[in-house]
Parts: structure tokens; sequence; C-alpha cells
């Protein structure tokens, strides 16, 4: 099988991603995910399952769809302040070019800021991206966020460490 | 300044039949008293002894600025003993959970104790020799609470020694706890790793108040679940529904389906609403799981288990219960405007893996501190918190289907699913409890 993609192309849409969700281009982020992709945020360390143990996200689409679809709506209440976000990302080190099993794998250690009006929260952790080529196109099979305090009583995070 | 604390007359007149005053959920002096009174005389959850399967096991949490920790001892009992070690006072463990073998020992001076409390061993025990160390509190060991009761794995503790009989308290309001422990083929619940805990800037009776009001979703909900259905409309009828749009639609009924789903109102707080059906209704069979039911109890009793679909049951003040779907949620005051609220989801022992898939999928879509529909209630709660410093207008009001002569009596019995007559059901109780003589307390 040959690579999945170049090492930069594989580093650079760890980058873009983020950069996609900073920037509130949510519909574009949406698109860099493949149509059987999850977003993950794990409850606890070393989570083995996102449908039978809690998570804080294990979105398939359809719930990303309805999360970027919400914050577009006038009547998302707890949005009529926005929040906004940054993500400060070290350089993601490729885990695994994914020339055996199609699937690249990134690891990406992070802090979060989500910040709303007065308040502001910071979060840290460490990001895995499993990328694969779909068409043709490099997409997100899955984006895995290991938050170092996952197991805190958290107040809303209402966007996408 | 205490206004309150000696005043019951003061503390009556902040109830009105329609409306309650706004110290209720804003003032300091309030939230203390409710801490000593209401939260002491009540009969609290502290957790599932799933938690605690073997001897040694332990958890730990903290009721009403209580440290406490759930033991199972080693006759295979569960035992409530307050965190505090008989010598200086040292929390005598700190995990959350764990398993401490045969002995709870003090990280400070070794002091070890039973899996009951009783006190074990003292390093150098000579050195109380010809001291009246027999004879004071710290000889006792670990202090247990007062009262103790569990309910088909649902453990409650009562920190006063004076207050209502377990039995009494709660009455026929455990049918729902029964309900969902009956859901399980076995009759058996466990509770199914981490809660979701999420962290409320809002006075606790808000979060508790809402989970039977069914006059917000359609408001407060909107922009999730109905965007949940917007997304979902263009699909024909016959298309099967993926999960989340099935928990997700039912949020954006109309009034008449929550008016029509009824309240069921019993004393000293507690409430269901969901009497006649309820948003879960309509999700979609599982045949593997109801064939094992009516193998179980007989289809009869099966078809009558499966058919009791309630929306929220509230213990008050401290756990609501959604049976159909296996979650749970625990209120956690920390002070005046925060609370803690913890989300458990509960296996139904011998039951299929895809019904712990739909309740960790509700529980999150619901109650997780990323959840779209929880942001919007959360908001609601602050927005209640920074309003009510408004003047101009000190009352809130809780008058919807009020009856100035029904309610004079006591109001146990069913209601209009709209009524709210569920929190002024709460409010009798708090103002009883409140003011309640401190023998009974």
């Amino acid at each position: 099988m040959p690579q999945v993609a170049s090492d930069h192309e594989l580093v650079e849409l760890v980058y873009t991603e983020a950069r996609l969700i900073d920037e509130k281009r949510l519909e574009e982020w949406y698109d860099l995910y493949a149509d059987d992709a999850r977003y993950w945020i794990p409850l606890t360390r070393g989570q083995k399952s996102g449908l039978t143990e809690n998570s804080l996200m294990y979105e398939d689409k359809l719930l990303l769809k309805v999360r970027v679809a919400r914050l577009r709506n006038p009547h998302a209440y707890s949005q009529a302040q926005p929040s906004w976000c940054q993500h400060i990302l070290q350089s993601p080190a490729i885990e695994d070019r994914g020339s055996l099993s199609g699937i690249a794998v990134l690891r990406t250690p992070f802090v979060y800021v989500e910040s709303q009006r007065d308040s502001q929260h910071v979060y840290a952790g460490v990001a895995w991206h499993h990328l694969k080529r779909v068409d043709q196109r490099l997409a997100i099979a899955l984006k895995k966020v290991e938050l170092v305090n996952c197991e805190a009583a958290l107040p809303s995070l209402q966007l996408f460490p | 300044m205490t206004r309150y604390r000696d005043n019951p007359s003061a503390l009556r007149s902040l109830v009105r039949g329609g409306e309650v005053h706004r110290d209720l959920y804003t003032s300091r002096e309030i939230f203390e008293l409710e801490m000593e009174r209401l939260w002491h005389s009540a009969w609290v959850y502290v957790g599932h002894d799933s938690q605690v399967p073997a001897p040694g096991d332990y958890c730990t949490t903290e009721i009403a600025g209580q440290p406490l920790v759930m033991t199972r001892a080693a006759d295979g009992e569960v035992r409530v003993l307050y965190n505090r070690c008989a010598h200086r006072g040292a929390r005598i463990v700190s995990a959350t959970a764990g398993n401490c073998g045969g002995v709870l020992r003090c990280p400070y001076h070794g002091w070890t104790y039973r899996l009951d409390g009783t006190l074990r061993t003292i390093p150098l025990k000579s050195g109380y020799a010809n001291t009246d160390f027999e004879e004071s509190p710290a000889a006792r060991g670990l202090a247990a609470v007062a009262g103790l009761a569990v309910h088909r794995g649902f453990v409650f503790v009562r920190l006063s020694p004076n207050g209502p009989e377990f039995a009494d308290y709660f009455g026929e309001s455990l049918s729902s706890i029964d309900n969902m422990a009956d859901r399980s083929p076995v009759g058996r619940l466990e509770i199914a790793g981490a809660p979701l805990r999420y962290l409320h800037d809002c006075n606790w009776k808000m979060f508790i108040e809402n989970l039977n009001d069914t006059m917000h979703p359609m408001v407060a909900h909107e922009s999730s679940a109905g965007t949940a259905r917007e997304l979902w409309k263009d699909q024909p009828p016959e298309a099967p529904k993926p999960m989340v749009i099935e928990q997700f639609l039912p949020f954006v009924s109309n009034y008449d389906f929550f008016d029509k789903m009824g309240v069921k109102i019993y004393d000293n707080g507690h409430s269901y609403t969901g009497v006649s059906f309820s948003i879960h209704s309509k999700y979609s069979s599982q045949p593997e799981y109801e064939a094992q039911m009516e193998r179980a109890y007989g289809a009869d009793r099966a078809h009558a288990i499966l058919g009791e679909i309630r929306h929220n049951t509230v213990y008050y003040p401290s756990l609501t219960v959604k049976g159909a779907i296996q979650t749970i949620r625990v209120v956690r005051p920390i002070a005046v405007d925060r609370t803690l609220i913890e989300s458990f989801t509960l296996r139904l022992v011998g039951a299929p893996d895809v019904l712990l898939e739909r309740s960790v999928l509700y529980n999150r879509l619901i109650n997780a501190p990323t959840s779209v529909v929880g942001h919007d209630d959360m908001h609601c709660y602050r927005s209640i918190q920074e309003g009510l410093a408004a003047e101009g207008n000190e009352w809130v009001s809780i008058s919807r289907n009020y009856s100035r002569q029904s309610e004079e009596r006591a109001i146990a019995g069913t209601y209009n699913g709209t009524s709210e007559i569920s929190v002024r059901g709460q409010i009798r109780a708090w103002l009883a409890a409140m003011t309640a003589d401190a023998r009974v307390r």
C-alpha cells in the first residue's frame, strides 16, 4: 500500500483542522471529516469504548452537523454571547504513516483556551488524528482528544478542543 | 447577619401560594440553613452498591459539606462512615474510589479501622495507658451516619438522627427505582463507568426544579433538538431513525404532548412526569431484549414493566432518575450559586449491550458538560442566578395551574403535565424541613 500522504500533508491537516475551528470556519472544518468519522473526547484515562462507556463527546458526522448548525441558530441561547477558542499546538508527531493499514496516526500535544465574555478556561491534552485517503482527498477518520483533566468537574465546554 | 436562623416566621414569609422569594436562590444564609436542616434531615443519595462490589471496596463523596466514605464491609454489608480519622481529623481515604484491603488506615499517624469503622490498631498504643482515652470519642472509631437505607442497590443516608423513616420519606415514589431495576431480566442494575461531571454556576434548586418543568424544552432546546429535527425532516417516514434522532426529536414535541404526559406528585417533594407516556415512548423496540424479559418475568409482567415509561423522577432533594433510559443525576450543592451535577449510566444486568449503548448516548447528549442541550439549560439557570439581583420584583412565579383552595391540603395525586405543581411540592417540602422543630429535624 502506498503511503497515505507525504509527511508534510499529514502535519498540515492537523494544523488546518485547529485553525478552521479557531476561525469558526466550521462548515469547512466539518468537511475535513470522513463520512464514518468520529470526534471523541474520552471521559477516563485509557478508555476503551465510546459506545458502552460515558464520553464527553463521541460524535458521528450527524452529531457534528447538529453542533455546527446549532452554532448558526439565533436561538442557541448559550451562544448569545459567542464563545471563541484558540488551539496552541506542539508539532504533530507522526506515530504511524499507515503504509500497512491505510490510516496514518499523528499525536499532537496541545493547549486549548475557550473564552466567553469575561470567563476563560484553559485545557491541555493530547490530540490523536487518524487520517486516511477518501477519493484522493486526505480526511480525518478519527480525532481523539485526551484531556489531562478529563475526569474533573467541568463548566460548559462549548466548542471543539 | 442572620435574618432567618432563629426566625421561622421570616422563613415562612418567603413562600406564598404561587410565588417564592428570590432569597431561596441567592441568600448565603438560606443556603447554610438548607445544608443544616433540609439536607441533614432528608434521605440523600450517596451511591449505588455496585460501586463497592467486594469487601474492602470504597468510594467517597461529600454531602452537605460532610466528607463521607461508602465501604463494603467484611460481612458483605454496605456502610457509610464519616471520612475523618478519630484521632486528629485527617480524611482516611483520599481517592474517589478504590480497595483498601481489609483495613482503613490513616495516612497521618497510621491508626487503622475495620471496614465497619471500629478502631483496630494504634501505633505504640501504650502511650494511651492511664489516660482517659477509652472514654474519649477517639476510641469509638470512625463515626457512622445516623441513618442508612439500601433500596434495590441505591444507597441513601440521613445525616441527622432525627427525621422521617426511609419508607415514609419516599413512599410510593420508590416505584420508579423499582421499575428501572425490574427492566433488567435478573432485576439488577450496575453503575457503568465514570459519571459525567458538570459544574453548574447556579443554585441547586434551579436544576432540580427544572427536571419536571415541561414548558421549557420546546423553547430552550429548539436550537439543539430543533436543529436535529431540521436535519432529519426530508427523510421519508419509513427511513430507520438513527438512535440520536430518536432521542433528540421528542424534546421539541408540542405543549399538548407535554401537558398530556401528566405529572404525579408525592409527599416530601418527590414527583415524576410521564404518567401516561413520555419522550422515551417511541424508541425502537429491541426484540432480543423483549423476548428475554418475557422469559424472565412472563409476558404480562414483562409488558407491564416495559410499558411504564416515565420521564424524570425527582427524589428530593438529591437524585433524579430516568428509569426508561437508565440514567441518574445526582445533585451536590457546593455554594449558594454553585452545584455539581454527576450523571451516571446504569447497565441492566443480563440485557444486551445495545441497551447500554442507548443509555450512554442519551447521557452524553443531555448531561455532559459538552452537551448542546445542557449548555442551553445551564445558560438559563445562570441567567436566573444573575437576573434575580434585579430590583422591582423579588418574587419567582410558580403559579401555573395553582389553585389556592385545593392546594391548602395535601397535593399528592396526578395532574396535567405542564403544571408547576411539582415545583410547589418541592417548595412545600423545603419549607417544612427549614422550619421543623430541631428535635424533629
